[in-house]
């Protein structure tokens, strides 16, 4: 057993601060994977399931027609709809009201919907100071949409080809 | 039932009583054939061409077995038994077929559709039809009829199975609806294109296997799978049907009939079916006192506390001068709860019969007679006396005019009446039940089978009404009839067998009275001096002369017994429970009682639960346990007297506002106002 001169040199020579330096330079030269969240977004995918939304035919007509399919098949029981005839006879709600609290955001209630009125949106920046806010009514739900429109139609023409 | 023919259906032997259609047969069997337009309450019209099977041996096509009966099978060369398949290729290739041209004309509405869920042709389709369409034609669109305010129409949607006009000709008897055009061109009409007349007209709604007729007040406002089921009794008229009540929520949401072949067979009275908005307005849901005494004072909100306390001071007040009347609406528990009340401060003034009927208390073959609902199905004679049927008791009268139609005689005795069916029309009043005429009428009811007659309460509710009773009676016992009382309130026959009566009846009970409990009976003229404890569910007539109001439950928030016009208790299930602070009836008169005993008037109920409180009372009237069953009344004719001759006048002025629930409800409003201008127009025609 004499010195082991591999080692001896090795360490003389600070070759491990090396070799620490130089991965630290290689990432310090790469291209980034994070982002600067707030005000840099990554991709979504257009099946992406985000904040809900109601929306509304082009000539703005809402699309919902109180079918309460939503609401049967919803397995948090998120979604209470009152519906009656409006004045020009057509069948709408009255009341369309989900607690976003409840909500597991599976989807169901956008397989359902046989007008695609009801949609998980791309949103899914809506953090609230309290609860109540995250109790959405038909109101809400329907400025969601006409504020998503654009996104949400570009999201279902993409999935189409898949469906 | 020694002639039943042995035949194989789905390779399983089955013996079935050759008059029956295979599809009873292979019902009977325990086999489902789906079917649109076969009911067995119907005529057959095999026209939805579902129900097909395929007959071995037979013509080698499918055949609708809901026209084909058992005798009509041939045994096979050698003698084997004849053979029904429901389950071969051949079967279900025609079902296939048949459903896909069903499909053909009929809208994908589903999602708007108010069947959606409960549907015929969707339940179908999923079990029998294909999962594509071949279809790529345009679809045909048919106009909408209008059939009034209470049955919504969406035509598109009729598969032509004509379930309503058969209903509307031969139950309801009003003709007032078809099937006109040919082929794609074939639409249901209403001939006149004017609202239905009939008192039955709800009932095509539950006929109709699609969406094509719907229930306009319920229009959109709930899905079958959010409702909460209920079985329960109607109290609308004193048939006491067997009806479904549909809760969501707090709120009833529509109402539907239960099939009870021994009272209302499968169908309702539009009275009792839409009078569900009336539960929700003009609800009492607090206790009120009047302030400033009673006469010029208003009614003041007030606690139970409150209100109980000006009750029992009036009670001490009055003294022994206390009467109580019994409404039309309150189940046996109630009523026998304060007759229990009522002993117990020292006083008999209570009675029930709002109206003035002279029903005998005590004599139960009297006030209900001793002849079922059921016995008309089989009456060949049948004699009316001062009743219309027809406003009275719609689902008894459809039920009349199926004896018609099975070939009986029915004679009328009343004020003339347009009744669906043909009658002889024999007098307005009591002096055609005298003399020649009676002796007539004798003779000819003598020699039919089964003769029946109905007493109405416009023969009883009047001076003579005894009189006319006993008349009838002494006539049913010469004739040998049944003789059935038509009641027109829920409560009289459940309020008579537990003795709330009291001798001259209740304007008797009521004169001289320092003070009234007023259970729900908002038809009588309150007289003007005595302090008046108003017990009831609606603001009505009772509520506005009330001095101190005591909010119960209406009949769909409390469980409670009563006893139809033919003597059979039944049980109403709570669908849901009381507005605001209101309260069970019998649990008012309970707490009620307490506040009087612990003031040293009167004693405490002996019940702390509603159990308890049936317990006694099976115990003292054992026949209102015996629940659905009518028990065998003992003959005991009312002695006859000398009757007036003022003829009989109806017994209800407004068939559609008959209670303070139906007066509440805005649905039966708008069908009175309609009937009411249609009787205009007739008579300025």
């Amino acid at each position: 057993m004499g010195i082991p001169f591999d080692k001896a040199v090795r360490y003389f020579l600070l070759a491990d601060i090396l070799t620490g330096f130089r991965l630290g330079m290689k990432y310090f030269f790469k291209p980034k994977v994070t982002i600067n969240y707030p005000f840099e977004k990554g991709p979504l995918s257009p099946r992406f399931r985000g904040e809900l939304v109601l929306r509304r035919y082009p000539n703005g007509e809402e699309r919902c027609i109180a079918c309460k399919l939503c609401e049967a098949i919803c397995p948090a029981q998120a979604i209470t709809i009152e519906a009656e005839p409006r004045a020009d006879g057509s069948r709408r709600t009255t009341k369309y009201d989900i607690d976003m609290t409840k909500c597991i955001y599976c989807g169901f209630c956008q397989e359902a919907c046989p007008v695609d009125a009801i949609v998980l949106g791309p949103n899914f920046e809506y953090s609230t100071e309290n609860r109540e806010e995250l109790l959405y009514n038909k109101e809400k739900l329907l400025a969601n949409g006409d504020r998503w429109e654009r996104e949400i139609a570009r999201n279902i023409e993409l999935d189409a080809p898949y469906r | 039932m020694s002639d039943l023919r042995k035949i194989i259906i789905d390779g399983i032997e089955v013996e079935a009583d050759p008059g029956l259609t295979l599809i009873q047969a292979c019902e009977q069997a325990g086999i489902e054939i789906p079917r649109f337009c076969y009911h067995e309450r119907l005529s057959i019209a095999g026209n939805c061409r579902m129900c097909l099977v395929e007959i071995v041996g037979g013509p080698p096509k499918p055949a609708a077995s809901c026209h084909i009966q058992v005798k009509d099978l041939r045994p096979g060369r050698n003698g084997e038994l004849p053979e029904v398949r429901t389950n071969s290729p051949m079967v279900k290739k025609a079902r296939e077929g048949v459903m896909e041209f069903l499909l053909i004309n009929h809208p994908l509405d589903c999602p708007i559709c108010d069947q959606g869920g409960e549907c015929d042709l969707q339940d179908q389709a999923m079990a029998y039809g294909v999962d594509f369409s071949r279809f790529r034609e345009p679809k045909r669109a048919v106009d909408e009829i209008d059939l009034g305010p209470l049955v919504a129409t969406e035509m598109t949607r009729c598969i032509s199975c004509t379930r309503c006009v058969r209903f509307i000709t031969e139950v309801a008897g009003v003709p007032e609806m078809g099937q006109t055009g040919r082929g794609e061109d074939s639409e249901i009409v209403s001939y006149l294109n004017a609202a239905l007349t009939s008192e039955l007209q709800g009932n095509v709604v539950d006929l109709c296997p699609v969406g094509a007729l719907t229930n306009r007040p319920y229009a959109f406002t709930a899905r079958p799978w959010e409702l909460t089921k209920t079985q329960s009794i109607d109290v609308m008229d004193a048939l006491g049907s067997n009806i479904r009540i549909d809760v969501r929520g707090r709120e009833v949401m529509r109402i539907l009939p239960r099939n009870h072949d021994g009272v209302n067979e499968e169908w309702l009275a539009d009275r009792s079916r839409y009078v569900w908005d009336g539960l929700r307005r003009q609800r009492l849901d607090k206790p009120y006192v009047r302030i400033n005494g009673h006469g010029d004072g208003k009614l003041k909100p007030a606690s139970w506390g409150e209100a109980f306390k000006a009750v029992a001071a009036a009670v001490k007040d009055a003294g022994n001068d206390i009467a109580a009347v019994a409404g039309d609406l309150a189940p046996v528990e109630a009523v026998w709860a304060l007759k229990g009340l009522m002993d117990g401060l020292g006083s008999a003034r209570y009675d029930c019969r709002q109206d003035g009927a002279a029903l005998p208390p005590g004599n139960r073959s009297g006030y209900v007679g001793n002849a079922r609902i059921e016995d008309i199905d089989a009456a060949r004679a049948i004699l009316i006396v001062g009743s219309n049927p027809r406003l009275e008791a719609p689902v008894l009268n459809a039920r009349i005019r199926k004896a018609w139609i099975d070939g009986a005689d029915v004679a009328v005795v009343g004020a003339a009446v347009d009744l669906t069916y043909e009658h002889h029309y024999l007098g307005a009043g009591p002096e055609t039940l005298a003399g020649d005429s009676r002796a007539k009428i004798v003779d000819t009811m003598k020699g039919r089978d089964n003769p029946l007659i109905i007493l109405g309460q416009g023969a009883l509710a009047r001076a003579d009404g005894a009189a006319v009773l006993g008349q009838v009676m002494a006539m049913a016992g010469e004739i040998g009839a049944k003789l059935l009382v038509l009641h027109t309130a829920a409560a009289r026959v459940g309020a008579m067998d537990v003795g709330f009566t009291h001798d001259g009846g209740t304007s008797s009970a009521l004169r001289g009275a320092k003070l009234v409990f007023n259970l729900g009976a908002d038809e009588i003229d309150m007289p003007d001096k005595p302090f008046v404890v108003y017990q009831g569910s609606h603001g009505d007539r009772g509520a506005h002369r009330a001095d101190v109001i005591l909010p119960g439950a209406a009949w769909t928030e409390q469980s409670g017994i009563y006893v139809n016009t033919e003597g059979r208790p039944q049980m109403a299930n709570r669908a849901g429970f009381p507005p605001g602070d209101a309260r069970e009836d019998w649990a008012i008169l309970r707490a009620l009682s307490g506040e009087l005993g612990s003031a040293e008037l009167g004693r405490t109920l002996p019940f702390d639960s509603l159990a308890q409180l049936r317990a006694g009372m099976f115990e003292a009237h054992p026949h209102l346990g015996a629940l659905d069953r009518v028990p065998v009344n003992e003959w005991t004719p009312v002695a006859a007297g000398a009757m007036g001759d003022a003829p009989f006048a109806p017994a209800l002025a407004d068939h559609y506002l008959v209670n303070p629930i139906a007066r509440a409800s805005e649905v039966l409003a708008e069908q009175s106002r309609l009937a009411a201008a249609r009787s205009m127009n007739v008579a300025a025609e």
